[in-house]
């Protein structure tokens, strides 16, 4: 097995280009060392891509915020000013792992792992995130739910990589949150997860919702209904109802070791309206 | 919050006191070495290749491929295992057959669970060994396939041994079964009982086996040598037991094998057996070289014994003024692929804190395809303890008797017996159970979604064999050798008692766990037995040393030994004109006056008995999700005598921390061809720390008469009430009963959901 760390992102495509599939990019290395060890996957190289300077950067612009692929978990938990816009994408990337993997995991690698239960992309569906996708023909960038095929795989062409994601600075009055559920109180992985991010008219009725789902069907997905329900509506027992009921019909889950079909169906439900709740009050602070 | 209170005398210097661990350091420092730490020069690595069936018959096995590439130099199959012819009765409560033994350490004629050993290989290199198991060809008829105790013991199931017929009953059946055998103890009328009863309540309980969950995978390295000796570094629970099971499975001589202990990442029960022992012997024997086998986390859930998963049923009746008059239980504890689950201690579990006129429980010894049972941490007792303590709360709850107070009303006394037969001595339970009912935790206030269990566990302790020899070395500090690795703390133990004999100071005494080579048969560190039984050993070293100390003082002084005492570490006499001789100067003395002092003790330790744990548990259900969040938990446990607080402290947390995964979300997930599908701790879910609350304990202390300080076992009795506690609480929180474990939150919501 080849190891390769290129410090440009150009170097980086090149080598994946030319690799073709037995290629893998490497980052935090907590899933995919993992399944090296546990002969799952045989890569022929590993294309290391924390030298690459633009994967390692948090920028925080007027009105854009950047969080490179392979940042850490550790590192946006000590980021103040980004855990203050987006504490619900904060929170959900540390909910990953132990402290110890929180020191290595990265977003962008929780992201490309491609598991319908990582806990970072309900939040970041829900926040509206959008990924750069540097490739052989230049760079583009892509609705986070956009890239999500199935179970382990992204839309991504031969010799394509994720950069970055980006975020739009958020409008006065948003909120995001994130939560899942796990039968342990930590280190375990998603039975349910759900990313809610809200904006709040001056009325204190909703402008803006986004409220996606992870670990209830192949790929995280959004609830379609959730703006018709909460648009210009305030968050009384009726709007949560009716978007509980939402959540529960966007799941399509299976039965397997980490929960059933009947169970998913119905906590999802549950956790959309207490992530809402969380969301909603933060705000109405911001 | 920890609490000792004691019946018992204190003015002890060691016994009691919090010290410092003797194995700490290196433990802290990562200088132990456990089983994986050992490396020797010309060491091949052992692989093992594993059944993908639940059950199959072996058509071939063809090694051709393995044993010609390049690195591998020894191929084993079943051929290069001895077999044993089936083991005749009468049978013992553990069973150890070699016919049975020989096939789990390498299947034979067929496979019978999903990682059952087939081959193994020994190669320059763990990823050549790797390589090479794949290159193993076996060709299965596959066969159907059983998993569940109850369907495994009817008619038309799967058979998965064909020479099994049930025993323990009349008349001897015709057909083959797998339900190897039927125990059960009865006393009085039951009939009688249950019509003098003004309240019945019957309940079913089902649970799923459970691992032990030790950090620790098996690991070892083998030796033999061209003149048939051979050497073995382990992580065991006895070193000596190894010593002869691989004697006798491989026709070997005992003393040719010695086997050295290395330090142990946990075992409870797990590590009482042999697996790649056998094994690697025999590839090291093909190839001269040493072989190190390390298991894989999912090698060991596939391959290593769990606790049994059982289905039971019970019946108990009170008459109105709480007076129990008739208990009837029945359990089915799935063996595994080979006889020998716990039925005697699961028919001793039920009924045993209660003096009951009239009871009776069986137990069904079922064989299933999934990985042998293996002992785990007071094995038969929580499952049968748990369909008690739950069927004697409900008693309570009809009878609107406070828990506590009906069982202090049935609680046995001294002298009583347990349903097997077994006498008490002395026995600490009015005591454990007045401590409950003054605990404040008992009448604490609950909040909403909150409910609170508790339960009851005795345990009957085992003595048995224990060597120690302790050496006095010229500087006056005593090398003291025990036979039992050091699981949960013993080597303190063991330290703090042979100081407290010889009233010297704790750091003169210097514990080591000693291989088989160097003193004589010592048990498993099992059976909450070693502080016990070793211990007294230990006692008995030195109380030898201590004689011969006298005996050389009377020498120098030229006085007869009975004038010379042994006080406060030195040798006194009343005479006047000498001045006492200390530790030390008769230590530098001894090898000039005739040689070296040390005792050595070979002891049967008998009076082991009887202890009780009682558990208080609160926890809160999430009515939206089911989840279960420990609110607060008491541990009040008789220990006879702590000797070291602080660990029997540990034992009590870490056996209630145990029954948490056990209640709420440890199970085995089997897909429908019955293979195994959690094979990690990501979904084999034991508690994280997180999970739990910081455990309280009161240790009550009734000291234990056959021991010269008084101690009981320990280990065993805090897991015994513990799932039945935590089950307890739920149904409280819930207000609705529910009989199967795990109570994960799915079964939770679902029966929530059921009741809306």
């Amino acid at each position: 097995m080849r190891y390769e760390a290129p410090e440009t992102i150009e170097a980086a495509v090149a080598l994946l280009a030319a690799a073709g599939k037995t290629a893998r990019v490497f980052a935090g290395g907590t899933d995919l060392i993992i399944q090296i060890k546990e002969e799952m996957i045989e890569p022929g190289m590993l294309v290391d891509i924390k030298k690459i300077k633009e994967t390692r950067e948090v920028i925080l612009d007027d009105d854009e915020i950047r969080i490179g692929a392979s940042v850490t978990g550790a590192e946006l938990g000590e980021n103040k000013e980004l855990k203050k816009l987006f504490p619900g994408v904060v929170e959900a990337v540390q909910l990953i792992g132990s402290d110890q993997v929180q020191g290595r995991a990265t977003i962008g690698g929780n992201f490309c792992n491609a598991s319908p239960a990582a806990d970072s992309v309900p939040a970041l569906i829900a926040s509206g995130a959008k990924a750069v996708v540097a490739g052989p023909n230049g760079t583009r960038t892509a609705a986070v739910e956009d890239l999500l095929i199935k179970p382990g795989q992204l839309s991504l062409a031969p010799g394509e990589l994720i950069i970055s994601f980006c975020l739009s600075r958020p409008p006065k009055n948003t909120g995001d949150a994130y939560l899942r559920f796990i039968p342990r109180s930590e280190m375990d992985i998603a039975v349910v997860g759900a990313g809610v991010s809200v904006t709040l008219n001056p009325d204190g009725t909703c402008a803006a919702a986004r409220v996606a789902l992870g670990a209830v069907a192949p790929t995280a997905r959004l609830v379609e209904q959730a703006p018709d329900i909460l648009l210009g509506k305030e968050l009384d027992e009726r709007v949560l109802a009716e978007l509980a009921a939402a959540a529960s019909a966007t799941c399509q889950p299976i039965n397997d070791k980490r929960g059933t079909i009947k169970f998913r169906t119905s906590v999802a439900g549950v956790l959309a309206c207490r992530a809402i709740k969380i969301a909603w009050e933060r705000a109405e602070k911001n | 919050m920890n609490e000792v209170k004691t019946t018992a005398k204190t003015n002890f210097k060691w016994v009691g006191k919090r010290t410092r661990r003797p194995d700490g350091p290196d433990k802290v420092t990562g200088r132990a070495r456990y089983g994986d730490d050992m490396v020797m020069s010309g060491m091949l690595y052992g692989k093992t290749l594993r059944s993908p069936h639940a059950h199959a018959k072996i058509l071939s096995i063809d090694t051709s491929k393995a044993e010609a590439l390049k690195g591998v130099k020894a191929v084993v199959t079943h051929k290069d295992i001895p077999d044993h012819p089936l083991l005749e009765p009468p049978y013992g409560p553990m069973i150890a057959d070699l016919h049975d033994i020989s096939r789990n350490v390498m299947a034979r004629e067929k496979v019978l669970y999903d990682g059952h050993a087939v081959a193994a290989v020994a190669a320059t290199s763990e990823r050549i060994a790797k390589a090479a198991i794949k290159l193993i060809e076996v060709e299965y008829e596959i066969l159907p396939h059983v998993l569940d105790p109850l369907a495994a013991a009817q008619p038309g199931a799967p058979i998965l041994h064909e020479h099994q017929f049930t025993h323990g009953v009349d008349p001897k059946p015709e057909a083959p079964s797998n339900v190897f055998r039927v125990v059960s103890a009865e006393r009085g009328d039951l009939e009688k009982g249950f019509a003098d009863a003004d309240i019945i309540v019957e309940r079913e309980f089902r649970s799923e086996p459970v691992h032990q969950g030790y950090i620790e995978p098996q690991a070892l390295i083998a030796t033999a040598s061209e003149d048939g000796a051979v050497e073995i570094w382990t992580t065991t629970q006895g070193h000596f037991v190894i010593r002869g099971l691989c004697a006798r499975l491989m026709n070997m001589d005992m003393s040719s094998i010695r086997v050295t202990a290395s330090e142990i990442g946990g075992g409870f029960g797990g590590k009482n057996n042999v697996y790649a022992e056998p094994v690697a012997i025999r590839l090291s024997q093909k190839t001269s070289r040493p072989v190190r086998m390390v298991m894989t986390r999912s090698e060991v859930f596939r391959g290593t014994g769990p606790a049994s998963g059982t289905y039971s049923r019970i019946r108990m009746g009170a008459m109105r003024d709480g007076t129990i008059v008739a208990a009837e239980a029945e359990i089915y504890n799935q063996a595994g692929a080979f006889k020998g689950s716990p039925v005697g201690r699961s028919v001793d579990s039920f009924f045993s804190s209660y003096s009951i006129a009239n009871a009776k429980a069986t137990a069904y010894d079922v064989c299933v395809n999934r990985p042998k049972v293996a002992a785990y941490r007071a094995p038969g007792a929580p499952m049968a303890t748990m369909a008690a303590e739950l069927t004697i709360n409900e008693l309570a709850e009809k009878l609107d008797i406070d828990p506590v107070d009906l069982r202090m009303k049935n609680a046995v006394q001294d002298g009583g017996q347990s349903l097997n037969g077994a006498k008490y001595g002395r026995i600490g339970l009015t005591e454990v159970l007045e401590t409950v009912k003054n605990h404040p935790h008992y009448s604490a206030p609950l909040a909403p979604n909150q409910g609170r269990g508790f339960a009851l566990g005795y345990w009957m302790h085992g003595g048995g064999l224990s060597s120690v020899v302790a050496n006095l070395l010229d500087d006056g500090t005593v090398a003291i050798a025990t036979g039992n690795p050091d699981i949960g703390g013993s080597r303190s133990s063991m330290r703090v008692m042979a100081a407290e004999e010889l009233g010297v100071d704790l750091e003169l005494i210097k514990p080591i766990v000693a291989d088989t080579g160097s003193m004589g048969y010592s048990h498993l560190t099992a059976g909450s037995r070693t502080t016990f039984a070793t211990g007294m050993a230990v006692i008995n070293s030195v109380r030898e040393i201590i004689e011969k100390l006298r005996a050389l003082a009377a020498k120098k002084w030229e006085i007869p030994v009975d004038d010379v005492a042994w006080e406060a570490g030195q040798a006194v006499t009343q005479r006047d004109g000498f001045e006492a001789l200390t530790l030390k100067q008769l230590a530098g003395m001894a090898t000039k006056m005739g040689g070296a002092i040390a005792g050595h003790s070979e002891i049967n330790a008998g009076g082991a008995g009887a202890a009780f744990s009682a558990q208080i548990v609160d926890v809160e259900v999430d009515p939206e999700t089911g989840f279960v969040s420990l609110k607060r938990y008491t541990v009040i446990q008789d220990a006879g005598r702590a000797i070291s607080p602080d660990y029997v402290e540990g034992q009590m947390q870490g056996g209630a921390v145990q029954g948490i995964g056990w209640a709420l979300n440890e199970e085995y997930i089997y897909d429908d061809k019955g293979c195994l599908q959690n094979l990690g701790f990501l979904d084999y879910r034991m508690p994280v720390a997180s999970d739990v609350p910081m455990i309280d304990t009161v240790i009550v202390e009734v000291p234990n008469p056959n021991h010269p300080y008084g101690v009981r076992g320990v280990g065993e009795p805090p897991l015994v009430p513990a799932p039945g506690a935590v089950a307890n609480a739920v149904e409280n929180a819930i207000g609705k009963k529910m009989g199967s474990l795990p109570l994960s939150p799915p079964k939770i919501l679902g029966t929530l959901e059921l009741c809306r």
